[in-house]
């Protein structure tokens, strides 16, 4: 039985982070810049450049990209031959979220009682925790923080199996034209086919993990993706919504069996501050 | 490109056209969902308010916390639509800008026309860039909502756009149809 001291996973957590929110992941700038080049829209064009010189600023004087520092989706993957030593899993990843809130200067979104007082709970926990069990002893952890403008604007529906691909195209290219400049477009997309409602939901969030540039192992999956970005980049909304050819950077897919009788589709929106990291013991 | 200094004066807004690029100048005030409960829970029992609303300009905005040697942390707007239903008020009592991203509901837009007030948007995503044009920055009221506390905060040459002037005109309809590939 191998052990991990809980001090290892509170810091690791903090930093990655202080990390993700500062420094902005070169896929999302390799996909900003090239849509830079087939940008039509000039104010488009200058959005996309105010967008990565941002993050240079941001690089260079440790400044959050966002302000938005994000809600803190963790999905860990522990060997079931491992121990955690002075406290719990989700203990630990809440006190490196707090740790790194506080030591980053990272803004604290996080309230309590969702419906009545809505208080601040001052740390930004507690994160939104997903662990699997898996074989042997290692410890991963994907990490992300997740801007609440793409979040709000992120949606489920449960398509009849008759509706099939051309269903589900039109329900992205619905959710994104909705959502217009909410989310803060250029968009990653994260599609959850399958499974039930939670799965899918889940499988969307999962699905946002991928870089922007990443295809489907399946080559059907694959083709699905880039002809969903194209219908997605032909809606004319564009950087911040204010109209162009860049909508979204990229489309990424996760499916799961499911009922014969159900098609469940979610669609999670991510900000052009798409902000995920991974740590691995 | 325009040059617009706070509070804002009525006369002058008309000249103001969706799409122009404005730098803003002065002092404005922060306020996102929570503030806004607040302020309008004041007006309503004839509380004081947190500042002058007459020609004031709102920025709706939850910053990072200042890192030391900086005025303020990184400060983008947030969704402004989450604001729409406190925002008719707001510009009946003298509120005569906006800053923010994202669409506005039919009822503001009639309330800009009506009471003669400008929403602009700022750059959503690009705090960092932005907090440069932030040159100090105060907690003025509601301390205890943290992020949402409403700060006073000078501004010099802050970089944003008319989305929706006061004749009714939307930058994101005509952007969004431009573009459209039928």
């Amino acid at each position: 039985m191998r052990e991990i001291d809980s001090k290892r996973i509170i810091d690791a957590v903090a930093e990655k982070l202080i990390e993700i929110n500062v420094n902005l992941d070169s896929s999302i700038c390799n996909a900003l810049k090239s849509s830079l080049e087939k940008e039509e829209s000039p104010l488009g064009e200058d959005l996309l450049k105010q967008i990565l010189e941002n993050s240079e600023i941001a690089a260079k004087e440790k400044l959050p990209i966002c302000q938005d520092t994000g809600v803190v989706v963790v999905f860990v993957e522990a060997g079931e031959d491992l121990r955690i030593k002075g406290m719990d899993l989700k203990e630990a990843i809440n006190a490196g979220v707090a740790k790194g809130y506080e030591e980053g200067y990272l803004r604290k979104s996080m309230v309590s009682d969702p419906i009545f007082k809505r208080i601040n709970t001052g740390d930004n926990t507690p994160a939104i925790i997903h662990i699997d069990l898996v074989q042997g002893e290692k410890l991963k952890i994907e990490i992300a923080a997740k801007g609440g403008g793409s979040e709000n604007m992120s949606q489920l529906k449960m398509l009849k199996p008759a509706d099939g691909p051309q269903g589900i195209i039109d329900f992205i290219c619905q959710v994104v034209k909705e959502a217009g400049p909410n989310p803060c477009p250029p968009l990653v997309i994260g599609v959850g086919i399958g499974g039930t409602m939670e799965k899918a939901a889940l499988l969307s969030k999962k699905a946002l993990f991928f870089p922007p540039d990443y295809r489907n192992t399946d080559p059907e999956l694959a083709r699905f993706e880039e002809q969903i970005l194209s219908e997605v980049n032909k809606l004319g909304v564009g950087p911040l919504g204010l109209g162009g050819r860049t909508t979204a950077l990229g489309v990424n897919i996760l499916t799961y069996p499911c009922h014969i009788a159900s098609l469940p589709v979610a669609v999670n929106l991510n900000c052009h501050a798409a902000r995920h990291g991974h740590i691995e013991f | 490109m325009v040059e617009l200094t706070t509070p804002l004066a009525s006369e002058g807004l008309e000249k103001l056209k969706t799409g122009d690029k404005v730098f803003l100048s002065g002092v404005i005030y922060t306020a996102r969902d929570a503030a806004h409960r607040r302020i309008i829970q004041a007006i309503e029992e004839k509380k004081p308010l947190p500042f002058p609303l007459g020609g004031s300009v709102i920025f709706y905005v939850g910053p990072t916390p200042a890192p030391p040697g900086k005025p303020i942390g990184s400060a983008g707007p947030t969704t402004s639509g989450r604001m729409d239903p406190y925002t008719p008020i707001l510009l009946q009592k003298g509120v005569k800008g906006f800053i923010g991203k994202g669409k506005r509901s039919m009822e503001v837009r009639e309330a800009l026309k009506r009471f003669g007030g400008i929403y602009f948007v700022a750059t959503g995503g690009a705090g960092a860039l932005l907090s440069h044009c932030i040159k100090t920055s105060e907690v003025i009221a509601y301390e205890d909502l943290g992020p949402e506390a409403v700060h006073r905060l000078e501004v010099e040459r802050f970089p944003v756009l008319v989305a929706n002037d006061i004749h009714g005109n939307d930058i994101f309809e005509k952007g969004i149809e431009k573009y459209r590939i039928p």
